[in-house]
């Protein structure tokens, strides 16, 4: 056997793969993912075998690597003796189930499917124990979560199926989130989050102010995981799986997941008032209300489901009772309840399966048709009552002792006993109507199926199971002595306290109480058509689920709502409130910050030009406001306040950002123009005065807070981060013109990034106008049709003639750009603007019959360019885009310098013609596709 | 100066706010491209304002204007050029579609139209 050093992360993957392998082994052979899953589990088994010594020696193994360091988490498996008992009983009862299932499925399930999720759901278990990371373990634990939806909804065509998963999913996975933040909590108090640090760290725990919050978020993970009140329902909903999954999930694995936790952090979390209150009292509350409801449930799975609920309840109250001797018994009576409760689940399986129904009021008398299912399930049940000589009684006699001791502590704690005694005195009588209604109680009523004793593999898991409880039950010592006692050791992180497995204690308290149960839990049942009919008047209508389902239905018709007031379906709407919130939010920045609004910085003199294109910039935007409803002036307007922001850039040193702007301003207002063609004539009739003002009113808003936020700023200093450009442009990028330096050297992938929007926005919008129809009116407002004579005889010589002039200054611009103001995008968008001139002054056939450009393909080419100029610098070992420059000395011009970086500014120079034209083109295209004569008359205004 | 620029970035922020909460495409297009006039020059006005400094390495010069934000409002006129251009042709295509040009593609004019 290999002594592996990875041996516990290979216990948790190796179940996942089987488990894939097991989903798609079925479609070859039906009875291959059975196998596949038992040697899954099987070699899950094998590998861990020789780690058990050391653990049984006392060791802890601890298997680690670091995964995400700066979080805190590692990929870290730990093995002790509490994960090795909670190992076992998830590999051994897995096997036994398995064996189990080969049978119960139908010819209509799929195998694959439900042992794929299986072992899913195993290896995501073994995770939760065998993590040593906390943050390793929330992961596996929402994969619990996760796997058991999966599990429970097996019958995905039975709504009840569905609705218990969602149940199950929507109160564990909220519990999963809860504990996720508890889990924080304890790293940030502790400073790790590993559990060697965790659970040695329980004073800094208990005494830190976060305490309290962190406990009740991870009590929370821990109750809605292990069915406790009041989150207790969704359990017996869960009963819709099929009984092996519940045989698994629900007696031995999953909800023993919350009770692992409590376990685990035992030694980091009890030991305060508080863990003693809320764990003992939600124990307790959940053992009575378990216990009484498991009574009148007359579905067999729905009576294990309260049954187990009790149970978890009790183990639960034991933690939260805080002793040493109470976490051995919590620990012992976890092993005791897998055992029977797996077994009695089997039971409730084959009957269900011989006989058709799990209903008690028809199941009768089953004994002479399948006597040896009987035994087994009158022993389980035994055992569950806490009959002596099995393995539950044990381990309830360790649980009175402990309510006796905790019964000391003051006078409300003389209830604990009592209380306790009740629930046993319940939990005897439903375990004897389990045994008596189904298999004595006179004869079988209407059953669907005629019952016979099952298949042997249904049986063989079922009889090994009760040999176990009978076993432990007479010689506990023998038996589970060993691993209860490393168990015990590693849940208190400490050598156990001394305490007696023996089935004899001489006549006592709890021997006593004991007996009082069993005669209680008799006359209990002797009573108990008076308290089903008691209970059928007033107690059958409430159920936890219609709490939940209203909560649930409440909560989607409050977001319904909430989303519905928000959107109307209407963007103007949206725009509104986005816009108002975004005024509130930025006054509130200014209400809330705590220093003066402007600075002491000294102010510039503006001088008398400076002010007449301030005015014109003002009435400009003004009037583009006010002309709005006359679109083509206000086009005009809007091109009146581009041209004076370009001078406005020009003026304040940005001679780049004015010529781009200028460049832009004018492909802008032509294509804009273009487009009002398109757009119906007449002016939408005037918002509603209410809707003006309040859109004056976010406007002005806006506004104000946009020229105080200027102001602030331009008041105050400035740090400037750009030294580094200024002082690097020259001998790093080879270019004196800073701006160009920056967009096509140092921020070159940005600039990528840049052309690779505008080249999409191009070709979306080739695509948009490939075939949109438009209805367009062919004659103006007061019916005189469009003018067919486009074409002047001037503009037509003057464009082409300027044609190559304008090239020529675009090359010039391209040229310089590196070193003066200019570079690929002003460039391209001159020389766009010289391809554009010949549509307009030739018309759109004339210009494509001579321009043979594609503009795909120019559009493919500044891309390849300027993706290939940083591709070239990868292949030469440096970072994408990295540039290189060198002077050369041409015969005229003299010194020239050449850099890649002018590579990629083609590129830039390249995408811009192609997209710009494209644009503008396609729109001007368009004009002649509908050219149709219209018939409609003109507008009506 | 400072006081103008800032006045003006205020005045355009609320021609085009009031713009775009317009009903028709084309004002809301017209009142986005007054909006990035406004950014354009509000981000510009980040590096504060210097007249006759532009960020030309030249040994004579004294003092440069911060090129950084420059650089970002360069490409931001650009974007702000497809932009404006995808979102004229989206509301084409919506008129095409919609036969309104209505940003909720609501058709008030129809019963106009019938009446006229």
């Amino acid at each position: 056997m290999i002594e592996s050093n990875f041996a516990l992360p290979l216990a948790v993957l190796l179940p996942l793969v089987g488990g894939l392998i097991a989903a798609l082994s079925a479609r070859y052979k039906r009875s291959a993912p059975v196998w596949c899953a038992m040697l899954a589990t099987l070699a899950v088994l094998v590998l861990l075998i020789p780690a058990m010594p050391k653990v049984f020696a006392g060791e802890t193994l601890i298997q680690s690597w670091v995964w995400i360091p700066n979080i805190g988490l590692d990929f870290a498996f730990r093995l002790d003796g509490l994960s090795l008992l909670f190992t076992l009983m998830i590999l051994v009862i897995g096997l036994l189930v398995i064996l189990y299932t080969r049978v119960y499925l139908s010819e209509n399930d799929s195998p694959g499917r439900f042992f794929g999720c299986f072992l899913l759901f195993m290896s995501s278990m073994l995770g939760v124990v065998l993590s040593e990371n906390l943050l390793l373990l929330v992961v596996f634990w929402e994969m619990t979560s996760l796997s058991s939806f999966l599990l429970i909804s097996f019958w995905q065509y039975r709504e009840d199926a569905r609705q218990g998963a969602r149940m199950a999913l929507a109160i564990t996975a909220m519990g999963g989130l809860a504990l996720l933040g508890g889990v924080l909590l304890t790293g940030e108090m502790v400073g790790s989050y590993n559990l060697t640090e965790v659970l040695a760290a329980g004073d800094v725990i208990r005494a830190h102010p976060w305490y309290v919050p962190t406990l009740i978020l991870i009590l929370l993970g821990v109750f809605t995981k292990s069915a406790q009140f009041p989150f207790h329902f969704w359990l017996p909903h869960a009963m819709a799986a099929p009984t092996p999954v519940s045989a698994y999930l629900h007696s031995a694995t999953m909800v023993k997941a919350g009770i692992f936790l409590l376990a685990r952090l035992f030694p980091a979390f009890s030991g305060s008032h508080e863990w003693l209150w809320i764990v003992s009292t939600i124990g307790m509350l959940t053992l009575l209300l378990g216990a009484f409801t498991a009574l009148f449930k007359h579905d067999l799975k729905g009576l294990l489901a309260y049954s187990t609920i009790s149970h978890l309840g009790l183990i639960t109250l034991l933690f939260g009772l805080g002793t040493q001797l109470a976490a051995v018994a919590a620990i012992f009576h976890i092993i005791n309840h897998a055992t029977f409760k797996a077994s009695l689940f089997m039971v409730v399986g084959i009957i269900d399966h011989e006989s058709g129904t799990r209903d008690m009021r028809k199941l009768n008398g089953l004994l002479k048709h399948m006597p040896h299912v009987a035994v087994l399930a009158i022993i389980a049940a035994a055992a569950m009552a806490g009959v002596p000589l099995l393995n539950g009684f044990l381990s309830k006699e360790m649980f009175f002792d402990q309510a006796i001791v905790a019964s000391r502590g003051s006078a409300w704690a003389l209830a604990i006993p009592v209380l306790a005694t009740l629930g046993a005195i319940f939990s005897v009588a439903y375990s004897l109507r389990f045994v008596h209604d189904v298999f004595f109680n006179g004869e079988p009523v209407n059953l669907p199926r005629t019952p016979h004793e099952p298949p042997t593999s249904m049986r063989i898991p079922v009889d090994f199971l009760v040999i176990i409880c009978l076993v432990v039950g007479i010689l506990p010592a023998l038996t589970v002595g060993p691993i209860l006692a490393v168990a015990v050791e590693a849940t208190l992180q400490g050598s156990p306290p001394p305490y007696s497995l023996a089935i004899w204690h001489g006549f006592n308290v709890p021997l006593l109480m004991s007996a009082l149960a069993l005669l209680g839990g008799f006359l209990v049942y002797c009573v108990r058509r008076h308290l089903f009919a008691w209970h059928e008047k007033f107690l059958e209508k409430i159920d936890a689920r219609f709490v939940y389902n209203s909560a649930i239905e409440s909560l989607q018709r409050l977001a319904t709502a909430l989303t519905r007031w928000f959107d109307r379906g209407s963007l103007q709407h949206m725009l509104g409130w986005t816009l108002g919130v975004a005024a509130l939010l930025g006054f509130a920045g200014f209400y809330s910050a705590k220093a003066p609004l402007f600075g002491n910085r000294e102010l510039m003199k503006y001088d008398p030009v400076a002010l007449i294109a301030f005015g014109g910039l003002i009435l400009a935007s003004i009037s583009t406001v006010v002309l709005h409803r006359k679109r083509m002036i206000s086009l005009i307007m809007l091109g009146v306040v581009g041209l004076l922001v370009s001078l406005g850039f020009a003026k304040l040193s940005a001679p780049d950002l004015a010529l781009t702007q200028l460049s832009v301003e004018i492909v802008t207002v032509v294509l804009l123009m273009l487009t009002l063609f398109f757009l119906p004539q007449y002016s939408p009739p005037p918002s509603s005065s209410w809707r003006i003002g309040r859109d004056a009113v976010w406007a002005i808003g806006l506004g104000c807070g946009a020229a105080i936020l200027t102001l602030a700023v331009l008041t105050r200093d400035l740090l400037p981060i750009s030294d580094y450009f200024l002082k690097n442009s020259v001998p790093g990028g080879g270019g004196k013109n800073v701006v160009n330096v920056i967009l096509v050297d140092f921020r070159g992938y940005d600039t990528l990034g840049e052309i690779v929007v505008l080249a999409l926005a191009g070709l979306g919008i080739y695509a948009m106008l490939r075939d949109v129809r438009l209805n367009v009116s062919m004659t103006d407002l007061e019916g005189r049709p469009w003018s067919r004579e486009f074409q002047s005889p001037i503009l037509q010589n003057v464009s082409q003639l300027l044609f190559p002039l304008i090239f020529l200054i675009a090359a010039f611009i391209f040229l310089r750009g590196h070193n003066l103001p200019g570079g690929g995008f002003i460039a391209g968008l001159i020389a766009s603007l010289a391809i554009v001139l010949q549509y307009l002054g030739n018309g759109v056939e004339w210009t494509d019959a001579r321009l043979r450009i594609d503009m795909h393909h120019l559009i493919a080419g500044g891309l390849f360019f300027a993706i290939g100029t940083g591709l070239v610098a990868m292949a030469l070992g440096y970072p994408f885009l990295t540039s290189a420059f060198t002077y050369l000395n041409w015969p005229i011009v003299g010194k020239f310098e050449i850099a890649s970086a002018m590579m990629f500014d083609l590129g830039v120079f390249l995408v811009v013609i192609g997209s710009t034209v494209m644009i503008l083109v396609q729109l001007g295209k368009l004009n002649l596709l509908q050219a149709v004569p219209s018939k409609r008359p003109g507008g009506d205004n | 100066m400072e006081i103008l620029v800032a006045i003006s970035v205020g005045v355009m922020t609320s021609c085009g706010v009031f713009l775009v909460l317009r009903s028709s495409t084309f004002t809301v297009v017209v009142g986005l491209t007054l909006l990035s006039y406004a950014v354009n020059v509000f981000l510009l006005s980040m590096g504060r304002l210097k007249v006759g400094a532009p960020a030309i390495i030249d040994p004579a010069a004294e003092q440069y204007a911060d090129p950084l934000p420059q650089a970002l409002v360069l490409t931001a006129i650009v974007i702000a050029f497809g932009m404006t251009a995808f979102v004229i042709v989206l509301a084409l295509k919506a008129r095409g579609e919609l036969g309104n040009d209505h940003v909720d593609g609501r058709d008030f004019t129809r019963n106009k139209e019938e009446g006229s």
